[in-house]
């Protein structure tokens, strides 16, 4: 059965695509077959205030657990890049409540019993791994919460890298704590005493406090301006804007080697 | 002092309970006496072992769950192997233990302990605390 | 060569002192310690409930790990893990429904049916080395050194997993001996010095604690040896607070095992990191001439 897809507001693009059905918090619905669970999701007529954010599966907001059928595992993935399957049953999980202790991080020293002194309930940890099993990231969980209980807060901040801190390992926690707090604070230890300081973001940040990019920001600031009055000069600044995000100096996404900028300067000057 | 048990008191189900968790018969104790002898914490214990086990067998739960002594019990084994009967004394502390820890009840919260203390714990307190005295 | 080892997470932060003065003595005997190379807390307690399989996953999977990387053997230096991985692994060995249960459970480990054997450092100087080579390869005997073992409750207890008999253990004072100490018999060498209780029930736990320490200065001990970080906690870091509560004893110098096997064979005192023991242990041994006067 094939059926044309109601278009999106605006656009005049037609989606034609076999309909599947999936249970979206119990409650059956037909929907194309190709469609990523968020996109299905608003097919269906959900809209999201909450539970959405990036949409290109880095921000971990929409964290979504299913099962599919004649099977008992729990299987989970990010709304926005998972793609329906016949007969999944699902809810999203944008938040589970999840306690962050709070500190003052200048009195901060970088030693694992500070860890333990924010998050004492890591040591309820039982091994039972529930939480590497439902991380959409496959991340060793597990693992790095056993690193933190030994004190070795490097090897967790480098397992826990990955992490969207999209909370789902709590959500199976049988020790009830929040893994993805506790490895955050973690990477912040890390990353301030542990970590190799990297040059250019001092450097960086030093050209910044000096007032080099003043006249850029103000330059920037000016476009693509929202005003109304100014609906002419829309489509051009957002050309130009698209030009230098485009012409950016920046981090690529996936590369295998260690990466420098050209310049002193990350950015375009 | 005399213990007197009515059977409005008795809980059938207890015993039985208390039998499946710890896998231990306790028509074996002969109320010897030897563990509570030997017991590192029998002084503060408001019931003792040999009690423990007597009031189990009646189906005191209350007068059990109310007391101190599962909780001050630290799995040591010294009066499993001293006992002349082979009970698993210690199983049977364990099984008590689990009966309140299973409703969500703990003996002690983690965020409860003061900074000072956490500081200073090695890992290997905190996780044998939790697992004995945590739900 | 090559001896399959299970730290344990206290080894790797306050109980450096533990670790790193064994696996410098065990070099001297010419034996190269292999830690596992991923390994989680093993839970420190065996769990004694019949019907709860969930707190032997943590311990269950160590002994995974270590089989995984061929090891038939495994050594512990702290004795609660001791205990709980060879309690876990005789699970493992002799309960078959357990067992099917717990690697159903865990579909992403390899199975496991008690492969690997779980011994305590004594034993592997015992019955591996031996006390007669232990001996010769003393080079700096614990002359003068009154040494009161302290075994506690989990190297002994229960007789299933005991490294040596249950009630009146010798091991220990073998190995003092032939480490060229006297060893000090202690009534209280065996009891429980509370464990956990210290966190839930401190008043109880220092009454029990002191008893040990009392006992071992009454038969006139210079020092405890212990295997235990727990035991170090409550006998040695929490002294000041037993102390307190009994001014009639004296402070008592509290040594790991291995760092008195260290020191014997040896090995640099930097290296068996004194300044991490809360007693005067260095103290006591720059006065008994065993190590060269090193603190000023």
């Amino acid at each position: 059965m094939c059926q044309e897809a109601p278009l999106a507001e605006g656009k005049a693009l037609a989606i034609t695509a076999e309909l599947i059905p999936v249970y979206i918090m119990g409650k059956k619905y037909m929907v194309p077959e190709s469609l990523t669970i968020m996109k299905a999701m608003e097919y269906a007529g959900y809209q999201f205030v909450r539970g959405a954010g990036c949409r290109g599966g880095v921000c971990g907001a929409c964290g979504t657990v299913y099962r599919l059928p004649g099977d008992y595992h729990i299987r989970v993935g990010l709304a926005c890049q998972t793609v329906v399957q016949p007969e999944m049953y699902l809810t999203q999980i944008p938040f589970y409540p999840a306690n962050r202790t709070s500190f003052v991080w200048d009195e901060i020293k970088g030693e694992a019993e500070e860890v333990y002194k924010a998050y004492p309930e890591l040591f309820r940890c039982l091994a039972c791994n529930a939480c590497s099993k439902v991380c959409p990231m496959d991340i060793p969980v597990m693992d790095y919460i056993a690193a933190i209980k030994r004190g070795d807060l490097e090897k967790a901040a480098e397992i826990s890298f990955d992490c969207i801190q999209c909370g789902l390992c709590a959500t199976r926690c049988m020790g009830e704590m929040a893994q993805y707090h506790i490895a955050q604070m973690v990477r912040r230890m890390h990353g301030k005493f542990i970590d190799v300081p990297s040059e250019h973001c001092a450097k960086q940040v030093e050209a910044i406090k000096s007032g080099y990019y003043d006249d850029f920001m103000k330059e920037i600031m000016a476009l693509g301006t929202l005003d109304p009055f100014k609906q002419d000069n829309v489509n051009d600044d957002v050309k130009k804007l698209k030009e230098l995000y485009k012409a950016r100096q920046g981090e690529p996404s996936t590369s295998e080697n260690e990466w420098t900028p050209d310049s002193d300067y990350a950015i375009l000057k | 002092m005399p213990i007197i048990i009515s059977d409005s008191q008795v809980v059938r189900d207890f015993v039985q309970k208390v039998e499946e968790i710890s896998g231990e018969k306790f028509s074996k104790c002969m109320q010897c006496g030897t563990c509570s002898g030997i017991c590192p914490m029998g002084a503060e214990m408001q019931l003792s072992p040999r009690h423990t086990v007597l009031m189990t067998k009646f189906g005191q739960k209350d007068r059990l769950l109310d007391s101190n002594t599962v909780w001050l019990c630290a799995s040591c084994h010294s009066c499993l192997v001293r006992c002349p009967r082979g009970l698993d004394l210690p199983k049977v502390m364990e099984a008590i233990r689990q009966i309140t820890l299973r409703t969500n009840e703990n003996y002690l919260e983690p965020f409860e302990i003061p900074d000072e203390l956490l500081e200073d714990l090695p890992p290997i307190a905190m996780v044998s605390c939790f697992r004995k005295h945590t739900a | 060569m090559t001896l399959g080892y299970y730290p344990g997470c206290t080894l790797k932060s306050h109980a450096r002192n533990l670790e790193d003065s064994a696996i410098e003595a065990l070099k001297v005997l010419g034996v190269e310690t292999v830690e596992l190379e991923r390994w989680n807390c093993c839970g420190a307690v065996y769990s004694l409930a019949d019907d709860d399989l969930i707190h032997q996953l943590a311990p269950v999977r160590d002994l995974i790990r270590a089989k995984d990387m061929g090891l038939d053997k495994v050594m512990t230096l702290c004795s609660m893990c001791y205990n709980t991985l060879a309690r876990a692994n005789l699970l493992m060995r002799n309960d078959e429904a357990k067992r099917k249960t717990l690697n159903d459970f865990m579909e992403e480990e390899s199975d496991y049916a008690g492969e690997v054997e779980v011994i305590h450092l004594l034993q592997f100087l015992k019955n591996d080395i031996g006390w007669d080579k232990l001996k010769a390869a003393v080079k700096v005997p614990l002359k003068d050194l009154n040494l009161s073992p302290y075994y506690g409750c989990t190297l002994t207890r229960p007789l299933e997993v005991s490294i040596d008999e249950a009630v009146s253990p010798t091991i220990f004072k073998e190995f003092i001996e032939a480490l060229g100490g006297t060893y000090i018999h202690s009534d209280h060498s065996a009891e429980c010095c509370s464990s956990y209780q210290m966190i839930s029930n401190p008043e109880a736990a220092i009454e029990a604690a002191s008893k040990v320490v009392r006992s071992a200065e009454d038969q006139g001990a210079d020092a405890l040896a212990l295997s235990c970080p727990l035991c170090e906690y409550n006998l040695g870091k929490r002294q000041v607070d037993i102390l307190k509560k009994h001014d009639d004893l004296k402070p008592l110098p509290t040594f790991y095992f291995s760092q008195l096997l260290a020191v014997a064979l040896g090995v640099d005192p930097l290296i068996c990191r004194f300044e991490l023991n809360p007693t005067a242990s260095l103290e006591l041994l720059e006065e008994k001439g065993v190590v060269e006067k090193v603190s000023a």
